[in-house]
């Protein structure tokens, strides 16, 4: 990964932490993480969603909270294998 | 004075329902109760003469002009101060009232000088009225005829010695703009118009909104721009390109020559009124800076080349074409601007979805207002204020949070403070103490002074309160709101770390201040709550925004007049070009690109496939483009690189980009970084609509030709036809009736209508013809009211040893935005520079006295302003305008943004501040680099061909 490309993955794990903390005060955890993906799958453009699913899956969702990571794995469920 | 003589009643309309019938000369006539006679009569047709009264403010009586005879009354009773009663007959002309009105005009002519005799004044049509042919009383006697003028005012001249001591111009400042910032001083013989302590219009507290000008009767305060071309030949209503009052104005031209603007009485946003720059800031229109001819260049580094618009359409479209080739479909976009208008707007997006096939496009709500678009949809169910200004005239309590109307929005502000002198009660959130937390006769009744960034903490103890102490307006809400997201959030905010006394520590407001507040805005009558950008441009912005929605739902205040929830938009079209489909993921109305039903429509409409997929936001653009995936942009209208927060990584990713395609009026900051410069055209040379921050549709009336030769809509439309999308509008009526076909909210709209009823409020449609002041009446659009949780999440920019202070920017009157437009006006003379408002002993802890230049630091970048100490901002705070480019305000401002819609954080950043004695570095680098790109501009008409 070059320096630019992971500076590009910090935004967008920023951009997700910063959702997540809206969604952390839902008292449900499941409406919080449906919450994040929904908002990611309504607002983000593909290349950036492609790209948040990659760095999670090579990164192990390192420098996301721990409900980014659930929404975003929610998000990679929805897409199916393929994605 | 105006020089295109309008109808004026006399005095302001009755609205009363009650009908009163009287006989005036003989003729039966029924008004409302209340009416003046003067004004009963002037609605007849009968011509009552009169000097002292206008409509736009209310009756005097000391001209003595407009008396009358009232069968069963002694004497002759001032027409303009005599309500009507039932029955009562009058007579406007005798013999007698004759002898009168003549006798009381020549005392005024005796010590009159007459002024311009080419100005159809009104003191000239009344000495034709009551017919003096002589003065009897001569010329000789004591006058004020020598009386020294005042040319102080760039804009207009005070000349006593035509001054008949009528008391307008100083009512006008009372009544009208609020500032009360002129008086009659002395008596008798000795009375005499003067501007706050005898000081001069420039240096008083006079705000140049030119109220007393336009209500002068005679040439004593007249414009410099009608002494220097004379009286206009035609005048054609239009609507100012300013903030988003959206102020109606009369384009007074000769030919296609503008002489002046003058607030246009019959305007539903402003009725008359005025402020500096709507009225006076209109010299850049034809300044020398304006390029008038398409450019191109190869790299940002090459001279510009003038060349034909044929030329230029086709190199851009090429352009486009070969990126979209070698680097995929979705490597270019389009942003636009809430300076165009609707129609533009509209092709923008129109010209990136289907021509461009992607939806990579965005427009400056993005840093400003986009957070309201997301708040208000998600409680309420439309992405838009729900009252008219009017209504702030029924608010019992009026809440004013990051906002500064006075400065932002000055039209509106005079409204508001003419409501707050009748008696509403006042709630201001702001950390600076703003002008409004205590100006002539108003003071705020809490200023709740709370630290930046704290807005969603102070907003939730809020609700606390209102919760905790029984005040929700529990049948409104089981009513009109959901009941799941009610029961939700009352559990939150009766949480006790929500409470004030928990919040203190946070937001810094004493907590019995804010259950004082709370209290006051749930139980004081119709409460209103009025906000800006001080509430959006936070990392919860849209939080805010909702938990704002949340109070007014909880309380009721919403859904009838003198209520509701009203965003104070920046510029004059932010709600337009949002209702517009400017934004990545929302096809005109708001509607989501992934609804396959409203695709279908536009596809259906526009001929051809459109993405279901959001596309690139514009900070998400900048990232793109530093990835090398997006490496062309279409910008009409908007100047990024001064505007948009992080200068070095929004220039960084212009110049990683191979074709930036600028259309605006001048060489902006963003046009340096660009390859195509496309010369657009300003409000003046072209048609169109604005929508400001009340939702209300107005007409731009184009009373010249572009100046470039195309207006912005034809040069989208050029560039559409080139990419080989086709567009053929003949005018912007056309691309009206397309978006009221394919957006619901907009199907009533039409030019026609809207000549006919002046302007429109949205929605317009079958439901309702006429438009919609008031929104949510009967039920929200959205259905159920809902209310969306509002947990505090401090901002990530924290204060430190490193930088122990928060930068908050904004704005100032005389300038606007950007300043592209009123940086070449005269208006500078008010503020030609950005400066660092400090609080003392900050100042006085780094050694720092006025005028200083001080360096100012953040984790962004540097840059040096001069300071100016100030007692209105709290400790640990500083501030500043962004109005100058080489102030670089957004070379300190991060990268953080709202976490829904990625609006910037302009409002905290972290930063220390030292004296210094030269520019930063990048001052120095900005300033070497605009004065090369200058030169390059220079050598374009040289290498035209």
């Amino acid at each position: 990964m070059t320096m630019q490309q992971h500076d590009a993955a910090a935004a967008l794990v920023k951009m997700a932490n910063d959702i997540a903390d809206y969604f952390r005060s839902e008292p449900q955890r499941e409406l919080a993480v449906e919450g994040i993906a929904n908002h990611i799958a309504r607002y983000w453009e593909p290349r950036m969603r492609k790209k948040i699913l990659a760095y999670q899956a090579e990164h192990g969702g390192e420098g996301l909270n721990e409900l980014a990571r659930a929404a975003i794995a929610r998000l990679a469920q929805r897409q199916g294998p393929s994605a | 004075m105006l020089s295109i003589v309008e109808l004026d009643f006399g005095t302001p309309r009755s609205r009363s329902a009650q009908p009163v019938a009287l006989t005036i000369d003989g003729r039966e006539v029924s008004v409302p109760a209340g009416t003046s006679v003067l004004r009963a009569a002037s609605e007849a047709g009968i011509a009552i003469p009169r000097l002292c009264a206008t409509e736009l403010l209310e009756a005097f009586g000391s001209c003595r002009l407009c008396l009358v005879e009232i069968e069963g009354r002694k004497g002759y009773p001032a027409s303009c101060t005599t309500p009507v009663e039932a029955g009562m007959k009058v007579t406007t002309q005798s013999a007698q009232l004759q002898k009168i009105r003549r006798g009381v005009m020549e005392l005024y002519l005796s010590d009159h000088a007459s002024g311009d005799e080419a100005l159809p004044t009104e003191m000239r049509r009344m000495i034709e009225a009551v017919g003096v042919r002589e003065v009897r009383y001569g010329f000789d006697g004591a006058n004020h005829r020598q009386a020294v003028r005042d040319e102080s005012n760039p804009y207009f001249r005070f000349d006593p010695a035509a001054c008949i001591v009528c008391s307008r111009c100083v009512r006008a400042c009372d009544e009208q703009q609020g500032t009360l910032a002129l008086t009659i001083e002395g008596r008798g013989f000795d009375s005499r118009v003067v501007a706050s302590q005898d000081e001069g219009f420039m240096q008083s507290e006079c705000v140049s909104c030119g109220a007393c000008v336009q209500a002068c009767p005679t040439t004593a305060l007249t414009e410099k721009s009608l002494l220097a071309q004379g009286p206009a030949q035609s005048s054609t209503v239009t609507t100012c390109a300013y903030c988003g009052v959206g102020c109606s104005f009369r384009a007074e031209m000769r030919g296609e020559e503008l002489v002046r603007m003058v607030p246009n009485k019959d305007g539903h946003a402003n009725h008359g009124h005025s402020c500096v720059k709507g009225r006076f800031a209109i010299g850049y229109a034809t300044h020398a800076d304006r390029i008038l001819k398409p450019m191109i260049r190869a790299r940002i580094g090459d001279a510009w080349r003038e060349v034909s618009w044929q030329e230029a359409i086709a190199h851009t479209a090429s352009e486009f074409r070969r990126i979209q080739a070698q680097h995929g479909r979705d490597s270019i976009g389009g942003i636009t601007s809430s300076r165009c208008t609707n129609e533009e707007t509209y092709l923008v997006q129109k010209l990136v979805r289907a021509g461009f096939g992607n939806n990579n496009v965005d427009t400056c709500a993005r840093v400003c207002h986009s957070p309201t678009g997301y708040g208000l949809k998600q409680t309420l169910g439309e992405s838009a204020g729900t009252q008219d200004f009017d209504s702030v005239m029924q608010a019992d309590v009026i809440f004013v949070i990051g906002a500064n109307p006075t400065d932002a929005h000055p039209v509106f502000a005079s409204q508001m403070k003419r409501r707050l002198r009748q008696g509403a009660k006042l709630i201001v959130a702001d950390p600076r103490r703003i002008d409004l937390v205590r100006t002539p006769h108003v003071q705020a009744d809490f200023h709740l002074c709370l630290r930046p960034g704290t807005n969603v903490a102070l907003l939730t103890s809020l609700a606390h309160v209102i919760v905790g102490e029984g005040l929700v307006a529990e049948e409104f809400v089981r009513a009109r709101c959901e009941t799941d997201s009610f029961a939700k959030w009352r559990a939150f905010a009766a949480e006790p770390r929500h409470s004030p006394e928990a919040m203190e520590s946070v937001t810094g407001v004493p907590a019995a201040d804010v259950r004082a507040a709370a209290r006051l805005y749930a139980t004081g009558g119709n409460a209103a709550i009025y906000y800006g950008l001080g509430v959006t441009e936070h990392s919860q912005g849209s939080t805010a925004v909702m938990a704002i929605a949340n109070l007014a739902m909880a309380t009721a205040n919403i859904g009838r007049e003198g209520v509701g929830v009203n965003p104070l938009r920046g510029q004059n079209n932010v709600q337009g070009s949002c209702d517009m489909g400017s934004f990545p993921h929302e096809f005109p109305g708001y509607r989501h690109v992934g609804d396959a039903a409203v695709r279908a429509s536009f596809e259906q409409a526009w001929g051809v496939a459109l993405q279901a997929e959001p596309g690139l936001r514009i900070p998400n653009m900048f990232e793109a483009a530093l990835d090398g995936e997006f490496r062309g942009l279409y910008i009409e209208g908007e100047d990024i690189v001064q505007s948009d927060p992080n200068t070095q990584h929004v220039t960084a990713a212009l110049m990683a980009m191979e074709c930036v395609v600028v259309q605006d009026l001048f060489l902006n900051e963003t046009a340096k970084f660009a390859h195509v410069f496309l010369p657009g055209s300003t409000f003046l040379e072209k048609d169109g609509t604005f929508i400001n921050a009340e939702r209300r549709i107005s007409r731009v009336r184009r009373v010249m030709r572009p100046k470039s030769g195309h207006a912005d809509w034809e040069i989208t439309q050029l560039l559409s036809n080139a990419m080989g999308y086709p567009m053929e509008y003949a005018h912007p009526s056309a691309i009206m009736d397309e978006i009221a076909r394919l957006t619901p909210t907009f199907r009533g709209v039409d030019y026609a209508k809207l000549d006919r009823l002046g302007s429109i409020q949205w929605p317009c449609n079958e439901d309702a013809p006429e438009g919609t002041p008031t929104m949510h009446v009967h039920e929200f659009v959205r259905g159920k009211g809902r209310f969306m949780l509002t947990e505090y999440v401090p901002s990530t920019e924290k204060v430190n040893a490193k930088y122990p202070l928060i930068l908050t920017t904004g704005r100032i009157l005389s300038q606007y935005n950007v300043g592209a437009q009123t940086r070449r006006t005269e208006n500078s003379r008010w503020h030609g520079e950005d400066r660092l408002e400090i609080h003392p002993q900050d100042a006085e802890d780094r050694g720092i006295t006025d005028d200083d230049w001080v360096g100012i630091e953040s984790r962004a970048g540097q840059t040096v302003l001069r300071a100016t100490i100030s007692a209105r901002m709290p400790p640990g705070v500083v501030y500043t305008t962004f109005h100058f480019p080489f102030s670089g305000a957004n070379v300190i401002t991060t990268d953080n943004s709202d976490w829904a819609t990625n609006c910037p954080e302009y409002k905290v950043t972290a930063v220390q501040i030292t004296r210094v004695t030269q520019p930063s570095d990048w001052q120095q680098r900005y300033r070497a680099f605009s004065d090369r790109q200058h030169a390059l501009l220079g050598e374009a008409g040289a290498n035209a061909g």
